[in-house]
């Protein structure tokens, strides 16, 4: 195909296959800390994308969009999460249920689908960010990949955000944004769901002396 | 002003009986206050209820629409005269149970009387709502609230394990059978969308629909009022509730499933097709059958009644599918005389069923003890209650002149004219069921001879019955009150029946009252006097004037010297209370004949036994042959979703993973 792709579309799709990129590292990331750091850029790359759409598209409540995405996503999200692993004391490495290598596998596999699946939909739409919406479901699938492969309670709720980062950036792709009251509310519903999860990290430690998910297996009906 | 219409007094007798149950909250410990106020105040309800429900037969159906409900779905209420006539038993039946029950809730059993209060007269409540409901809805609405209140108030004694077992089965059993109720409802309304019984009516369903909405019925209220193979919570719930409780689940309660059985096959559904009138038949008499030789055997005085309940509840359903037999062939002046013969007998054993039971309930408070072994001779410390037990027990045996001998004798006399079906099978093996029921009558008797034998006759069997006390006033008023609907319906056949054909001719068209205006009160012939008449006034007095000149003869003519000596010693020197005849002894006989019917284990002392004891356990063939297997089905499934749940996040979260992987590569545009 010849056609001419603008260059803010560009632009789009490449701050679209940084966060892919940063969907990948994030799943080979053994480090806590390193993960915190690469969630925090994402949501910087996932703010830039969506202030690039606005520029083009002259939408002004996408600028809204890249501000609460920049305060929440790389700012005060990657804070809190610092600080509770630094008051959690939750050492190095980051155990994995998979090894790193099959787990980047399936992860490919995974980016396969998510295109395959979302071609038709993106054919549907009209916007010039169209072209990110596989990017955005194989961003979402990641993270879902992560939250099941990893042993750490926190790390799961990495994963959980970075899924809403994928969310996010599908809706910018497709629609231009969800409605700024939705976009408000899903927002406190993610600052509030990690708070929340930051004080059951604690009643978790209290009661198992660790942040091991596999420890409540116990938990279940016998 | 409008004059009241009859329904809006039920209503507002319903709504009287809400706030009843709500003012026992009130005060929910003050035992007094609800007892001697709140229960009498709902009798005076029930006879109200009685009063109008039997002012308004015979009169136009009646309708009203409440303002409750979901919108655009408000209550539809109609009062017809089927109905009426079980809003009549209802009332009358619970005003005895309700005067009674001022006298028999004490302090300290169990559950606070002011929840107690709640809970029966919501019970109440929701069953006038059940009689009342005209769309399936409301009707449903009410059912399930009438289930709910039952069960609190079966386990109103919560505290000992078997209760609460109970009391779970008796839940279970009335979700299913209400799950098959809603079910045939929704094949009622045809995908009309319609839930309201006029709509229904209205249908005209295939015979195959038509069918399946019959039989879903027929299990749904057979669910509740008990017939085989889904009677297994009455025997239980029945023992465990507090004795008012029994005898308005066992005298009212099941009644409401017998009209909900009799509204859908004979008024929603719009054609009776024979076979459905052979499958109640059938299943009528497996239950009659199965209910009375248990009840032979029970040593458990509450076991022995809810038997004796079930076999009612079979012989109403023969009735009913008598009656569905020669509706369908058009012999309707037959369907109505089995039709009656079913009201009557919904009517008389509501009476004498709940007599018996709040009888029980007296000698329990009484002794302390329900198991018949146990019991004896009890005539000589409670003379009220034994003498109003024989009038439940000769009437529940089927005896003239008391009120089951009318509707049996009614019911044999429709099998009497079995011969003139036009089908060349039902006419030979319908009469063949005449004969069974005959045998359910004489067992029942049998059952009863032991029941009032046992606990009231003889010697007795410890010594701490000596203390018993007969009942109190109120618990006295209760009795009486419902020995006299009994002693009415035995001797007023005619008059009762002119009454209650409102309902027969409005269900078959046709009825009996006709014929019975020209033979006038004194004698019931439901075909002509010269086939087959009975007149109860006339017998009773030849019976009274037969024992008075007896007693007198003997007094006067013979030497007159009285010596009194122990009870039924039958001649031998010494017979001590130990050695009269047991509970188990009396019905041995039955347990031979009909051994194979029986599951039973038994230890038999052998001469060499130091220790020499008997004991027999008879039990449920369903429970091994239906139950536990269904139970062990369910368990094995069950057990097969817990692999699914194995405890580890990371497996759960791959669930919905492969789910949402699944759905996306399933279902693309």
């Amino acid at each position: 195909m010849n056609v001419a792709i603008p260059f803010s579309a560009q632009l789009i799709n490449l701050f679209a296959s940084v966060i892919l990129l940063l969907g990948f590292a994030m799943l080979a990331q053994r480090r806590v800390l390193q993960l915190i750091n690469l969630f925090a850029l994402q949501g910087l790359t996932l703010c830039l994308s969506t202030v690039v759409a606005a520029v083009t598209t002259g939408q002004s409540h996408l600028y809204w969009s890249a501000a609460l995405t920049l305060v929440l996503k790389a700012i005060l999200l990657p804070w809190i999460l610092h600080r509770l692993v630094r008051r959690l004391q939750v050492k190095g490495e980051v155990e994995s249920l998979i090894n790193i290598p099959t787990t980047m596998l399936v992860g490919i596999g995974l980016v396969i689908i998510a295109f395959n699946v979302a071609l038709p939909i993106s054919q549907l739409s009209h916007t010039i960010t169209r072209g990110t919406l596989g990017i955005a479901l194989a961003t979402v699938m990641l993270a879902f990949l992560m939250m099941i492969t990893r042993q750490k309670a926190i790390t799961q709720v990495v994963g959980f955000l970075a899924m809403e980062n994928g969310l996010f950036l599908a809706a910018t792709s497709a629609t231009y944004g969800m409605p700024m009251v939705v976009e408000l509310g899903i927002a406190l519903d993610v600052l509030v769901g990690v708070i929340i999860l930051g004080v059951f990290f604690f009643q978790i430690r209290d009661q198992f002396d660790s942040l091991d998910i596999r420890h409540m297996e116990r938990l279940k009906d016998s | 002003m409008t004059s009241l219409l009859p329904i809006d007094t039920l209503l507002t007798a319903a709504c009287t009986w809400l706030a009843i149950g709500l003012l026992g909250l009130v005060a929910p410990r003050n035992t007094r206050f609800i007892s001697k106020t709140l229960f009498p105040l709902g009798a005076l309800v029930g006879v109200l209820v009685g009063l109008v429900a039997l002012g308004s037969l015979g009169g136009p159906a009646q309708t009203a629409v409440l303002v409750i409900g979901l919108p655009d779905l408000p209550f539809h209420m109609r009062l017809d005269n089927l109905s009426a006539v079980f809003a009549l038993l209802l009332g009358f039946v619970s005003a005895g149970i309700s005067i009674f029950a001022a006298g028999y809730f004490r302090k300290g059993e169990g559950t606070a009387p002011g929840v107690l209060c709640l809970e029966y007269h919501v019970f109440l409540a929701s069953m006038l709502l059940v009689l009342l409901a005209d769309d399936a809805y409301a009707f449903m609405v009410a059912w399930e609230t009438m289930a709910l209140s039952s069960f609190f108030l079966v386990t109103t004694d919560h505290r000992h394990e078997e209760i609460r077992r109970a009391g779970f089965l008796y839940l279970l059993i009335a979700h299913i059978g209400a799950i098959a109720i809603l079910l045939s409802f929704a094949v009622m309304t045809g995908g009309a969308g319609d839930y309201s019984f006029a709509g229904m009516r209205s249908q005209g369903l295939s015979p195959f629909w038509a069918s399946a909405a019959y039989l879903l019925a027929l299990a749904g209220f057979g669910a509740k009022a008990g017939l085989v193979p889904l009677h297994v919570w009455l025997p239980e719930a029945h023992p465990a509730a507090p004795s008012p409780v029994s005898a308005m689940m066992s005298g009212v309660m099941l009644k409401t499933a017998i009209y909900g059985l009799l509204r859908v096959s004979f008024d929603l559904l719009h054609e009776t097709i024979w076979w459905w009138g052979v499958v109640a038949l059938a299943v009528g008499l497996v239950t009659a059958l199965f209910g009375v030789l248990y009840s032979t055997v029970q040593n458990d005085m509450k076991r022995l009644l809810a038997y004796s309940s079930i076999e009612n509840i079979g012989l109403i359903a023969v009735g009913i599918g008598l009656t569905q037999i020669f509706h369908a062939y058009r012999m309707e002046a037959l369907a109505a005389l089995a039709m009656t013969a079913v009201l009557y007998h919904c009517l008389a054993h509501a009476g004498f069923k709940s007599l018996l039971f709040l009888c029980t309930g007296s000698v329990l408070h009484a002794t302390r003890e329900r198991s018949l072994g146990k019991l004896g001779g009890l005539i000589h410390r409670m003379p009220w209650v034994a003498w109003l037990a024989l009038a439940g027990v000769i009437a529940s045996a089927g005896l003239p002149p008391l009120s089951g001998f009318v509707s049996e004798w009614l019911l044999l006399q429709s099998f009497l004219f079995s011969p003139g079906l036009p089908h060349p099978w039902l006419n030979m093996v319908v009469p063949v069921a005449a004969a069974l029921v005959a045998l359910v009558a004489a067992l029942a008797g049998f059952a009863m001879v032991k029941f009032y034998g046992i606990i009231f006759l003889g010697q007795m069997r410890e010594p701490g019955l000596k203390d018993a006390k007969d009942a109190g006033p109120w618990e006295k008023s209760g009795l009486v009150w419902l020995a006299l609907i009994t002693l009415l319906l035995g001797i007023l056949p005619s008059t009762v029946i002119s009454r209650i054909d409102a309902a027969t001719r409005q269900l078959l068209g046709t009825g009996l009252a006709d014929k019975l205006e020209q033979q006038g009160w004194w004698m019931l012939a439901p075909i002509s006097p010269e086939r087959a008449s009975y007149e109860p006034v006339i017998f009773l007095v030849t019976i009274a004037v037969a024992l008075l000149l007896g007693r007198w003869l003997v007094r006067h003519l013979y030497h007159g010297r009285v010596r009194r000596t122990t009870a039924w010693d039958c001649g031998y020197y010494f017979q001590g209370p130990r050695a009269q005849d047991t509970a188990e002894g009396f019905s041995q006989p039955i347990r031979r004949i009909f051994g194979p019917m029986f599951r039973m284990q038994r230890h038999l002392p052998t001469a060499r036994d130091t220790a020499p004891y008997y004991t027999v356990k008879v039990e449920d063939h369903f429970w091994y042959w239906l139950y536990l297997p269904l139970a062990k089905l369910v368990g094995r499934v069950s057990t097969l979703v817990t692999i699914l749940q194995g405890g580890r996040i990371a497996v759960y979260l791959m669930y919905s993973f492969v789910t949402l992987l699944v759905l996306l590569l399933v279902a693309r545009p």
